[in-house]
């Protein structure tokens, strides 16, 4: 079985987004940058399902500027097999991310596409439904549990009323929820080792897929700040304060 | 042209998060169409068709509609789709699982999670954790757009008597096999449309001293949520998750006890009316987005907050 696993570059988890004064979008320049978290869970799977002898090989594939190819590079350091960048500049919206992961799967053929449930800069949550509606495969989205059968994967899904199992049937697409496993992380002599790995590096224009964007992003604001609030004392005047003054209990 | 609603629903009847998405799509266009897609769902499709905004019921019902699978409800949608300019539903995880994949079917780019209709084809949505909104045109002619249900107040759910029209089932996706759904039942209000939240962190340290919340919760007929490390340390189940990959929560009263306050849970917090926070570290961030803050050991704090609702002669439920 092979896997394809889809990783995103975006402002790490733990960077204060700060809005451009234009309006134009948020501060990336000199910001830290990494791998979408839930996407690193994502290549972990595909590693440990590899480790379980059950499949034969990772690859990790991601979509963007010359410095996304640095996402690749660190799957490949936590145990992908090798890499392909699709490059392209500007911002993608999922739906022609989609159309290129389509023609990768179509040329690679993997069994599964794994990747994160949702992108923490964009929070669109959409990419692998699309991918998986394009290739007419089953998905299980939010998946926090994953076991490899003949052909066969049975999924547990994180879902609001609790959780929810499938079985699908390969190929399928896989979106990963932070809980899924435990990424590991990178030895040094397995981040030197991923240097020598092959990243295949593919123009988003050769592929023929149209990827001129259907949004117009008008605006990028800061959301409303909220009133700075007080410390009280003890909880006697906490309970006082919510009763008489905000009026809640 | 009409907006398409997409009803959730249990079979048996809606899901309270249909009438926020009705809402916003009364909000998009006075001509609201809903369809309701399940396995012996006609009570609900009654419902639906008692809600005013509602004009039109769409009913589709067939066995493999009962668990709600993506693959088998995005043809259906599909299908209808031509009739209509907007297709709507709400951002959880029913709508997350099933817009994307409707949206790809009929080459739209879809516009996830909005809080507000600008115009029929420009919404504004949070990005970036919440710590962004953006304000997004869409120049598809057909646009699929998810609600964060939280957003939009739930319509008015009787007085309608929309006409029930039934249309055919399309075919079984047969590559995916529905197993099982573990639901935890719980008397209490449910998290994402009650009054009051309580909800616990890592310092809470374990799961038996949520019983610490869950006492306070009963106390103030309020629901229990936790942050994503709670949940990851097993001490509550991930159905109580509040945050940016969990839910979003606007109670007029949300209680936040030993949550640090990372940004991902302020993301599904911060819009609460009145936020309280518990916290023995007085530079947590929790604090920034408190109205009042208690810098205090949890486990002193929540017995004396027990002992002082205990002393109030009423308390509004």
């Amino acid at each position: 079985m092979k896997i394809l696993v889809a990783v995103k570059r975006v402002i790490d988890y733990n960077v204060q987004i700060r809005v451009k004064e234009d309006g134009t979008g948020v501060v990336t320049d000199n910001v830290k940058m990494s791998t979408n978290p839930p996407d690193d869970n994502a290549i972990e799977e595909a590693v440990k399902i590899k480790e379980a002898g059950k499949a034969t090989e990772v690859v990790a594939v991601t979509v963007g500027e010359e410095k996304a190819q640095e996402t690749v590079r660190k799957a490949l350091a936590v145990g992908a097999d090798r890499g392909i960048h699709v490059k392209v500049d500007g911002i993608l919206e999922p739906l022609a991310v989609s159309k290129i992961l389509q023609k990768i799967v179509d040329k690679e053929k993997p069994d599964l596409v794994f990747m994160g449930k949702q992108a923490i800069d964009d929070d669109c949550n959409q990419t692998g439904q699309m991918l998986s509606a394009l290739l007419n495969w089953p998905q299980a989205t939010f998946a926090s549990k994953i076991d490899v059968k003949d052909n066969k994967l049975e999924v547990t899904r994180e879902i609001d009323e609790g959780l929810e199992t499938i079985e699908i049937n390969v190929p399928a697409i896989v979106t990963c929820d932070l809980r899924l496993n435990e990424p590991r992380y990178a030895s040094l002599p397995n981040i030197m080792k991923a240097k020598k790995k092959p990243i295949e590096e593919i123009a988003a224009s050769d592929l023929g897929v149209d990827v001129s964007p259907r949004l117009e992003q008008l605006k990028v604001e800061e959301p409303p700040k909220r009133k700075a609030g007080i410390k009280v004392a003890n909880v006697a005047e906490l309970v006082q304060k919510l009763k008489n003054e905000a009026k809640v209990i | 042209m009409a907006v398409l609603l997409i009803a959730e629903h249990n079979n048996k009847e809606l899901r309270s998060f249909t009438l926020n998405a009705a809402t916003a799509a009364s909000q998009i266009d006075t001509d609201v169409h809903a369809v309701i897609i399940g396995q012996n769902s006609t009570d609900a499709a009654k419902q639906l068709s008692e809600l005013p905004v509602v004009k039109k019921v769409l009913s589709v019902e067939g066995a493999h509609y009962e668990n709600f699978t993506a693959e088998n409800f995005a043809p259906v949608v599909v299908k209808l789709a031509e009739n209509y300019s907007h297709i709507i539903c709400s951002a959880n995880t029913f709508g997350k699982n099933l817009m994307p994949r409707i949206a790809a079917h009929l080459d739209t780019s879809q516009v996830s999670d909005i809080i507000k209709v600008i115009s029929p084809d420009t919404f504004l949505r949070p990005i970036y954790a919440g710590n962004a909104f953006a304000t997004i045109k869409s120049n598809d002619a057909k646009k699929c757009v998810t609600i964060r249900p939280t957003s939009f107040d739930p319509c008015e759910s009787t007085g309608g008597s929309a006409p029930i029209e039934k249309v055919d089932a399309s075919e079984e996706f047969s590559n995916t096999k529905f197993i099982k759904r573990e639901e935890i039942k719980s008397d209490r209000p449910e998290l994402g449309t009650a009054r009051i939240v309580v909800s616990g962190g890592r310092g809470m340290q374990s799961g038996d001293n949520f019983k610490l919340i869950t006492e306070i919760a009963d106390k103030l007929g309020a629901a229990i949520g936790a942050s994503r490390a709670a949940v990851d340390a097993g001490y509550i189940s991930n159905d109580h998750q509040v945050g940016q990959t969990g839910k979003v929560v606007v109670p007029d009263l949300y209680i936040a006890v030993g949550i640090s306050g990372a940004i991902q849970h302020l993301a599904g917090m911060k819009e609460s009316k009145v936020i309280v926070a518990i916290n023995k570290d007085g530079e947590a961030p929790i604090f920034s987005v408190a109205d009042y803050g208690l810098e205090a050991d949890l486990f002193e704090a929540l017995p004396q907050f027990m002992e002082e609702l205990n002393k109030l002669n009423t308390i509004q439920k």
